[in-house]
């Protein structure tokens, strides 16, 4: 690791105005990708800026028809908020499946969405819950948020505040996971709005978290496993390493797409 | 049995320091003075080093030394050994290219050694490793074994065609006049899948020099401290043996890897003097994935002749067997002679034989990793069995029962004469825990929820205790493999045994007790178990190849014979009896028909106070050693079964059932043993369906973190079923066979065979990974489809 310059502001307005006036800084949430990045000396910031401290990017609340969660949300929080397994169980026990309690106890909502790490689970809910993204400065759609691996709609200096999901009449996340890493080699969140369903696949592609839009207009019609038969995702968009090939991922979008759409459905 | 004598479940002693954070690795010490080094490693596989500029990192914050291999050259510090000569078919001796702890000249794999920077923090020994400029002229790179001998690479001069030797053993032809006369051959090609040996705390060195006594001191993470010793002192010329201590404190497991004297405690030692400070470099996971020697690699031909009563009349082996850049510690050995003479397994195979040609690549060093050569043999010989069987149209366990030896002693074709066992006994025990009988029923309600369930059968045999010293010596091995014991016994009547065997997680401060407990009769708390210090053990062989109990504690027993002999010499004076009267039981020296008798403890202070008997005619005091060679190896052997069902549609295998039912002869405490069982096989599973250590072409090791290395997690395991089978070691005074091993032996070739069962064919590789596993079930579909 090299050397950083270490601040810990109390609000959103001084992170900032931190953030505004240092060169070269990061803002550390909770840190999952960040730091083994830094010990790895591939990143070094100048200056690190720590949102631990700001006690407005945390809490859940319910408000009628959705549910939001601020930024700092760990997601062992999540996986066991009231609110959240009440309204979006399925947002609940996506975050159960990340990581391991070492990672569910540390890693934040805020963190995983702005670094959109093209296996993270977290960019499906928000793609397949349609939710939106507050920040200090506006509110983004999820489906304008995020813009590819690595990549999102924030701009320098920008800082998620919290996330907004509107419930669903049923959802599901179904995750198949690197068997080493944990991250999701292939997740399918599957969630029925009044307006119709939304079908978000992390993991797979090659350019990040995407939609499904004939598994999204083949389950609008009928909410079934089987409407998705003879769907299939296109496997030149599909990611490609030694833990999966194009083939093989393209393949557990299917089988995952028609799983969430199952365990949503028992769910009833 | 006693509480806490032999055979006594007895709570590891060990456990109470480790599980609260009180034990003391090497990390934990921390010398006044300390400096550290950080080791610049080579981003190429394979790469001529121009020039190494160190001057813009020896003027950076805190930097106290740079060293090249130029350095340790200029004080004649001499490379890294291979303790084991082979000689190949044509009575060559192995090709062994040099080994320098730092680059002299050329890089031979990613993580090589280029240079180390020694500054007063770790922070600046890496800032300042950025600042060395080396120029290299990238060179191409050999990282498949299967084509080192046909590759531009050439990793050593003296080696033109990368080759290190080839080796062969058993009768070829023998083999060939079976082979001619077979009703059915069956042959396999496999491929056992390289594996990074991963033990919980990495590797470690802390390097010492006292100018006042020119004495050295290494506390290093070794499995066995003396060789260490002895392999810096003789052969690399750092320190002599006399002025070098070497301490491996507790140690958090080794699995092979810390066998080896590597590059880094070489460093630190040679350092240490020549900065006037003690050295520190422990490994970061990062380092550990890419310069602990790995394990396996394997590239194997096989073939098995069957007669026409479906009995095994020959086998024939050819493996190319991945040595990596450098030949390591004890790599030579395991391919071969830990390899080749476990090809009969339990089987009566009249004609064998085994070619290896041994290459070198540019990747890490292979050496030896839980098991070394035997998971190898064994999953050859139990994949090529379990597909005879199958080509036959036989169940599987009742063809290994025909083949399997039942009359003993049995001289293998390769080499081996096996004691004892009883291998029908461990495989109906194993049918009959795992349920065999009801297994198709259990397939068929798999087959009802679309899922694929296969049983498969592993039953191995390794050679364990390794081993008498001229048989060993006769084939190339360069040192000894016998081991020393002393028991200490004090006054008050506690003992200390110093052992050569080193304890890294097998629990010996608990089992040596158990041993001491049971034969002199005293509490266990009363003993202590005194091991990895050369300054405190006279000598020692280590720990590795499931030696400890069959020799290390085979030493102890012996020593503990002299001790019982001589307190009885001293018994007989105080109980004023002839010695030939004196008996020593439960504890307790007695005279013989009399009520006369006197405490183990008792005795001891008699022996120290001196005042009942001449200090002339008897020397004052209790304390005994021995050294104990083995006459032959032990065999542990065992069935193991498992039982899988696939899900088609992912791909995912999950192990439902596991039987292991193994002979580990006399066993000391139930509780460990199985604990062995459990890891082993939990290791075994590993290797079948995780783990696999993957390079690119250019030789970039692509599973350099746990990210892309998938080791096995208790989620991935059943909950095992463990029995036991007792035929006692005829070899050894204590009747122990080891059991260390086991598992990771017997536990590949189960999984895969449970697999291609489930498939329906043998197209399947470890690690059997999910992709894997769902392209296999495409092709296993495919007929079904065209029907």
């Amino acid at each position: 690791m090299y050397a950083f310059e270490y601040h810990r502001p109390t609000s959103v307005k001084e992170a900032a105005s931190l953030a505004g006036g240092a060169e070269d800084a990061k803002f550390l949430a909770g840190g999952h990708t960040l730091l083994p990045t830094m010990k790895l000396r591939l990143a070094g910031p100048a200056n690190l800026i720590d949102l631990g401290q700001i006690a407005e990017l945390r809490g859940i609340e319910r408000s009628g028809s959705a549910v939001t969660i601020g930024a700092m949300m760990k997601h062992a929080e999540v996986a066991t908020s009231a609110e959240v397994k009440e309204a979006i169980p399925a947002l609940a026990e996506m975050a159960e499946l990340i990581g391991d309690p070492h990672v569910r106890n540390r890693g934040t909502i805020g963190g995983s969405i702005a670094n959109n790490d093209p296996s993270a689970d977290y960019p499906a809910a928000c793609l397949a819950l349609n939710a939106t993204i507050v920040t200090n400065q506006r509110k983004v759609a999820a489906d304008d948020f995020f813009q590819g691996i690595f990549t999102t709609a924030l701009e320098e200096g920008e800082i998620i505040t919290r996330v907004s999901f509107p419930i669903p009449s049923q959802a599901a996340y179904a995750k198949f996971r690197n068997p080493a890493s944990r991250y999701a080699l292939v997740g399918v969140f599957v969630a029925k709005h009044a307006d119709g369903v939304r079908v978000a696949v992390t993991g797979a592609g090659s350019n990040g978290v995407f939609r499904v839009p004939e598994m999204e207009k083949a389950l609008s019609g009928s909410f079934t496993p089987d409407a998705l038969n003879g769907i299939a995702v296109p496997q030149d968009r599909m990611n490609s390493d030694i833990h999966a090939d194009a083939a093989y991922r393209a393949h557990l979008v299917g089988v995952m797409a028609r799983r969430a759409v199952q365990a949503a459905a028992a769910r009833g | 049995m006693t509480a806490t004598g032999i055979g006594a479940p007895v709570r590891r002693k060990e456990d109470q320091r480790f599980v609260t954070g009180q034990g003391r690795y090497v990390d934990d010490f921390n010398r006044p003075g300390q400096a550290y080094a950080y080791f610049l490693r080579s981003p190429h596989a394979h790469a001529i080093i121009r020039s190494i500029d160190t001057g813009p990192a020896m003027i950076m914050p805190g930097v106290i030394a740079v060293f090249t291999g130029d350095d340790l050259a200029a004080d004649k510090i001499g490379g890294l050994i291979c303790g084991w000569m082979i000689h190949s078919k044509d009575g060559s001796p192995m090709k062994a290219g040099p080994h320098p702890a730092l680059a002299q000249g050329k890089v031979r794999y990613v993580g090589d050694h280029v240079a180390v920077v020694i500054a007063e923090t770790l922070a600046q020994a890496k800032d300042a490793a950025e600042a060395i400029v080396v120029d290299y002229d990238v060179l191409p790179a050999v990282v498949d074994p299967a084509q080192a001998t046909k590759a531009s690479a050439q990793v050593h001069d003296v080696s033109p065609d990368n080759t290190v030797f080839n080796w062969h053993l058993g009768n070829k032809d023998e083999a060939e006049a079976a082979f001619a006369r077979a009703k059915h051959i069956t042959t396999i090609d496999l491929v056992n899948n390289r594996l990074v040996p991963n033990p919980i705390e990495p590797r470690a060195a802390v390097g010492e020099y006292d100018p006042g006594t020119d004495n050295y001191t290494l506390y290093t993470t070794s499995q066995n401290p003396h060789v260490a010793r002895l392999v810096l002192s003789a052969f690399i010329g750092v320190a002599p043996e006399h002025k070098l201590r070497v301490i491996a404190p507790d140690v958090g497991g080794g699995f092979g890897s810390k066998i080896f004297i590597y590059a880094e405690e070489t460093v630190c030692v040679w350092a240490a003097k020549k900065v006037k400070r003690p050295v520190k470099w422990t490994s970061d996971r990062t380092e550990a994935f890419l310069s602990d020697a790995h394990g396996r690699d394997h590239v194997t031909h096989a073939e098995m002749a069957t007669d026409e009563n479906g009995r095994i009349i020959g086998l024939r082996v050819h493996t190319v067997a991945n040595l990596g850049a450098y030949l390591s510690t004890f790599s030579s050995s395991v391919p071969t002679y830990l390899y080749a003479p476990l090809l009969s397994g339990q089987y009566d195979i009249p004609a064998i034989y085994c070619e290896v040609d041994a290459v070198y690549t540019n990747t890490a060093p292979v050496d030896a990793y839980r098991g070394a050569g035997r998971p190898e043999a064994t999953y050859v010989l139990e994949r090529l069995v379990e597909k005879t069987a199958r080509e036959l149209g036989q169940d599987p366990a009742e063809f290994r029962r025909k083949n399997y030896i039942t009359q003993f002693p049995h001289a293998t074709p390769v080499i081996m004469t096996y004691d004892t066992g009883d291998y029908a006994a461990s495989l109906d025990k194993a049918l009959e825990l795992a349920d065999y009988k009801n297994f198709q029923q259990r397939k068929q309600e798999s087959a009802r929820r679309g899922k694929l369930r296969g049983i498969g059968f592993s039953s191995y045999i390794e050679a364990c205790g390794i081993a008498p010293s001229q048989a060993v010596g006769s084939l190339g091995a360069g040192v000894g493999l016998w081991e020393s014991a002393e028991v200490r016994v004090n006054p008050t009547g506690s003992v200390e045994v110093l052992t050569g065997s080193h304890s890294h997680g097998q629990g010996h401060e608990t089992t040596f007790a158990q041993l001491v407990s049971d034969r002199l009769g005293i509490p266990i708390d009363q003993v202590s178990i005194v091991h990895g210090d050369t300054d405190k053990v006279q000598f020692g062989m280590g720990t590795y190849g499931s030696r400890s109990g069959a020799v290390g504690m085979s030493a102890i027993a012996k020593a503990l014979d002299k001790v019982i002999a001589k307190g009885k010499k001293v018994a007989a004076h105080v109980l004023e009896a002839s010695e030939g009267d004196i008996e020593f039981k439960d504890g307790r020296f007695g005279v013989a028909g009399t009520d006369r008798s006197m405490a183990f403890g008792e005795i001891a202070l008699q022996a120290y106070i001196a005042h009942k008997f001449s200090g002339q005619d008897l020397e004052p005091g209790l304390k005994e050693g021995a050294f104990y060679d083995p006459t032959n190896f032990t065999f542990p052997a065992g069935v193991h079964i498992c039982e899988v069902e696939i899900d088609p549609d992912t791909g995912v295998t999950k192990i439902e059932r596991w039987t292991a039912v193994d002979d580990f002869g006399v066993i000391i405490n139930p509780m460990i043993v199985e604990g062995q069982v459990h890891g082993g096989i939990a290791q075994g599973v590993g290797q079948a369906l995780l783990e696999g250590a993957v390079y690119d072409q250019s030789g970039q090791l692509i599973t350099a973190s746990f990210n892309d290395y998938c080791m096995p997690r208790a989620i991935d395991l059943p909950s095992f079923q463990v029995g036991m089978t007792v035929t006692p070691c005829p070899s050894n005074p204590l009747g122990i066979k080891g059991c260390g091993e086991a598992g990771a032996i017997a536990a590949p070739p189960a999984v895969i065979n449970a697999i291609t069962d489930a498939l329906g064919h043998e197209d399947i590789a470890m690690p059997a990974t999910p992709q894997a596993v769902w392209r296999a079930a495409q092709k296993a579909r495919m007929p079904m489809a065209a029907e």
